[in-house]
């Protein structure tokens, strides 16, 4: 692996070993010292070209945890502000030594050009660009599901039978993109549950079902449901007009606590964060022992050194004979 | 010799009931020094000083009834904290469990299958820093084959292996391998 770009890419054996690894580094997490020393004098650059606190926090904090250098690059106030292109930026980070780029961007493919452009020799790791993909959002999806869902002995095993639901506006969710390619490789059966109008072209190509009708999906018995963040301005016309109300969207999208009720006992809740606590989930369903949303962030950080570590701890391709 | 599991141009030079005395012998080795099993926890490194720490921890038991392997024996995973990280292809992560009790301030006895440049140790004492704070660690390796890199010594040695760097030197254990054995092959190579 030299690059994560996309969870389309990954093999079933690939995603297994992330998830493998993720789940011995998580163990280290549980002790009073939990750095370790496997990328001393490595530097991770967190690119940044859209706000995301959570997912950059998430990156540092596994980059620290491992002991690499980490320098964080946000558009706002730099030189990007200033019209720099992507091409002299990547040159920058070339030439400061960076060994891994951890980029997001709002344009879908950026990650893709700057591991392909030749501008720098660094592991790209995507954090999500445009409405493509986020392909650690996913493993950490993956991880959470199999923690909970796939016992006991999780290591080595994928979602093989999982019933799972993604709920809500997809058509701008690279979550959800990445997701259904994961989650499929993994072996588990996933149902897109979301409004006509925020289902993408092309919809029915991809390697799930799909469903207009929340409470048909949940009567089928899921062993999981995944809400998707829904912005409140996409309810308005000025938005898109996607939805005539935001509360119209909830009382036929939301996981309210009637629908946490009418899901089997074992399944979990995931949300990839931040909440629109009273539009898509509710905060009975948020805060129910069923929830497994902050632990998919402790997850997010194994997750992540474990993505770090396969891409930078071996020797380069072409230095190891 | 005509064994046909013994790999073509390899030297078998400890047998099952050679391996299984050493091991016996290391097991009373340390009870003697430790004054018993009080504070005794013993840690093996992945992949041979596993099975290799259990099959010491059932001879403890057996002699001294006050040892528990289930509180007193684990594994301790060194990838992490290797110093050739970057050297070969990446490596997996092998798992850690530590007695629930932790380490500290007992005495803990690391096993490993083969003691050459010492590397290894050092990783693993890094390591163990990170799980807590020993009282004293010891270590136990079933072949001492020389070659230090490091200031490093074993306090338990199954055998003492003279070897040129040149040979290999390959532990077999009925766990990992199908069989016990230790052998020495590419010699004069």
């Amino acid at each position: 692996m030299d690059h994560l770009l996309s969870a389309a890419d990954l093999s079933r054996a690939d995603a297994v070993r992330i998830l493998d690894t993720a789940a011995e580094l998580a163990a280290t997490q549980g002790r009073e010292i939990k750095k370790l020393p496997t990328l001393r004098g490595r530097t991770v650059v967190n690119l940044f070209f859209e706000d995301s606190t959570r997912t950059r926090i998430s990156f540092e904090t596994a980059a620290k945890r491992l002991s690499a250098d980490v320098i964080n690059f946000a558009a706002k106030g730099s030189s990007v502000s200033k019209g720099e292109s992507l091409k002299d930026t990547a040159l920058t980070l070339q030439a400061m030594g960076a060994d891994a780029v951890v980029i997001r961007h709002h344009a879908s493919g950026a990650p893709h050009l700057l591991a392909s452009s030749g501008w720098l020799r660094a592991a790209v790791v995507n954090a999500g660009d445009g409405t493509h993909q986020h392909p650690t959002q996913a493993l950490l999806d993956a991880f959470t599901l199999r923690r909970h869902l796939v016992g006991p002995q999780p290591l080595g095993q994928d979602l093989a039978g999982l019933r799972v639901a993604i709920v809500g506006d997809v058509l701008h969710s690279r979550v959800a993109r990445s997701n259904v390619d994961l989650l499929h490789t993994l072996g588990a059966r996933v149902t897109l549950v979301s409004p006509p109008t925020l289902l993408p072209v092309g919809v029915e190509t991809w390697p799930c079902e799909v469903s207009y009708h929340l409470d048909e999906v949940l009567a089928q018995g899921l062993d999981a449901v995944m809400m998707l963040r829904v912005q409140r301005e996409r309810m308005s016309s000025a938005g898109g007009g996607f939805f005539p109300s935001p509360l119209e969207y909830s009382r036929r999208y939301g996981l309210d606590a009637r629908r946490l009720a009418a899901l089997p006992s074992h399944a979990v809740v995931l949300h990839p964060g931040p909440m629109n606590r009273g539009l898509e989930i509710s905060a009975t369903a948020a805060d129910s022992p069923r929830s497994v949303i902050v632990e998919q962030v402790a997850n997010g950080v194994a997750v992540r050194m474990a993505v770090l570590y396969l891409l930078l701890a071996g020797g380069r391709r072409e230095d190891v004979s | 010799m005509s064994d046909r599991h013994t790999p073509a141009g390899a030297r078998e030079v400890l047998g099952a009931d050679d391996i299984s005395r050493a091991l016996t012998r290391i097991a009373h080795e340390i009870l003697e020094h430790n004054k018993g099993a009080d504070g005794l926890v013993v840690l093996g490194i992945p992949t041979r000083g596993l099975p290799l720490a259990q099959r010491l921890a059932q001879r403890l038991a057996a002699v001294e009834p006050g040892f528990d392997p289930g509180t007193q024996l684990g594994t301790l995973d060194i990838t992490m904290h290797r110093d050739d990280l970057h050297r070969a292809p990446v490596r997996p992560i092998g798992a850690t469990h530590v007695p629930d009790d932790g380490i500290d301030d007992r005495t803990v006895v690391l096993v490993d299958d083969v003691l050459y440049s010492g590397r290894t140790i050092r990783a693993a004492l890094d390591a163990l820093s990170d799980v807590g704070r020993p009282r004293a660690v010891r270590l136990a390796v079933l072949v001492d084959r020389g070659h230090r890199e490091l200031p490093i010594r074993a306090d338990h040695v199954g055998k003492n292996l003279p070897t040129a760097s040149s040979e290999r030197v390959q532990v077999m254990l009925t766990e990992t391998d199908g069989r016990d054995a230790v052998l020495i092959s590419g010699e004069e190579a």
